[in-house]
């Protein structure tokens, strides 16, 4: 193994359950506010996930007040505290940028039966 | 102090500090370098090392250049330096010939400048070479990435010397001064450097202390 892929090997990675794109999640980050640091929580839908390794990201998206929020998150970010799946989504789609063109009923994901 | 030293480009990778930052690292496999040889102002009229690195078959060396590593490694040895390079030191007289310099001369947080080959990029037109702007691409427009005029008429009836141009870009000796050591992993000869470096991955790089720590 080459020292590269070493070094990313031992990059910490917090206990993150598996989750999908289409599935309602709840991660909460790391927020440093002066000296005090506290969680906020950031509930919204995974649209996209990007596997490259360290580098590694999902986009969580949540409607804010009529707005529509969207968060990058990198998998392997010390911010990233921990995640919670909410509820499981049944998609078709790797990327569910459509949502965003999409407001209220239309925006609707599915949700999967069996899992 | 630490020495300037010799190593290799592995790549690129990143990491994330406490608070969440994101910093680019460039990974270079640095040294062990071997003296090969000791100059002093009383010998050669200034201060420096010679150093030597990484391994090349010693057949492929002529007999003078062969003579010399087999006087540093020893008779016997089977392979001399792939890289030989000068650094500036306050007193060589300090180290010996024979001896090894390893990446533990740094440490996290210290400043480096880099020095390596750039990539070649070949032929390239003044776009890419002296950032030109391009022209229109539509609207019956012919002089797309062309350079435009390149000087006046009758007076000076010439071009002027220096006038940028497209040509041979890339290739050569770069520095980037102020570069912030990330983390130092003496086991396996790692530097981990924040930001880039030139040069293609499994490109010879010399690192040295910055000049402008």
């Amino acid at each position: 193994m080459d020292a590269i892929t070493t070094f990313e090997k031992a990059q910490k990675k917090s206990e993150i359950p598996d989750f999908a794109v289409g599935d309602t999640v709840r991660v909460s980050l790391r927020i440093k506010e002066g000296e005090k640091e506290r969680l906020q929580p950031f509930e919204g839908q995974v649209i996209s996930i990007r596997r490259k390794g360290t580098r590694s990201s999902f986009i969580v998206r949540k409607i804010s007040y009529g707005v529509g929020v969207e968060r990058v998150i990198p998998f392997f970010a010390p911010v990233l505290e921990s995640l919670k799946v909410m509820r499981r989504g049944d998609v078709r789609r790797a990327k569910l940028y459509y949502l965003r063109e999409k407001r209220g009923k239309a925006a609707r994901i599915k949700e999967k039966q069996d899992w | 102090m630490a020495t300037g030293l010799l190593g290799i480009k592995l790549g690129m990778t990143q990491t994330f500090d406490e608070a969440g930052v994101r910093y680019p690292l460039t990974v270079i496999e640095l040294g062990p370098c071997v003296v090969v040889q000791v100059k002093t102002k009383k010998t050669d009229g200034y201060e420096a090392i010679c150093l030597g690195f990484g391994e090349r078959d010693l057949r492929k060396f002529n007999k003078p250049r062969a003579g010399v590593f087999k006087k540093v490694l020893g008779e016997k040895t089977k392979v001399g330096f792939r890289l030989l390079r000068e650094v500036n030191v306050k007193n060589a007289g300090e180290y010996a010939v024979g001896q090894t310099l390893t990446v533990e001369q740094y440490a996290a947080g210290d400043w480096i400048d880099v020095i390596g080959k750039s990539k070649g990029k070949g032929f390239a037109g003044t776009i890419k070479r002296h950032h030109f702007a391009s022209g229109p691409k539509s609207h019956g427009s012919k002089n797309v990435r062309e350079p435009g005029s390149i000087g006046c008429h009758t007076y000076p009836a010439r071009v002027f010397k220096g006038k940028r141009m497209a040509g041979h870009l890339g290739a050569k000796r770069i520095t980037v001064q102020r570069l912030k050591v990330h983390q130092v992993d003496p086991q396996n000869n790692l530097l981990f450097v924040v930001g880039a470096v030139p040069g293609p991955k499994r490109g010879m790089v010399m690192v040295q202390p910055s000049l402008k720590a």
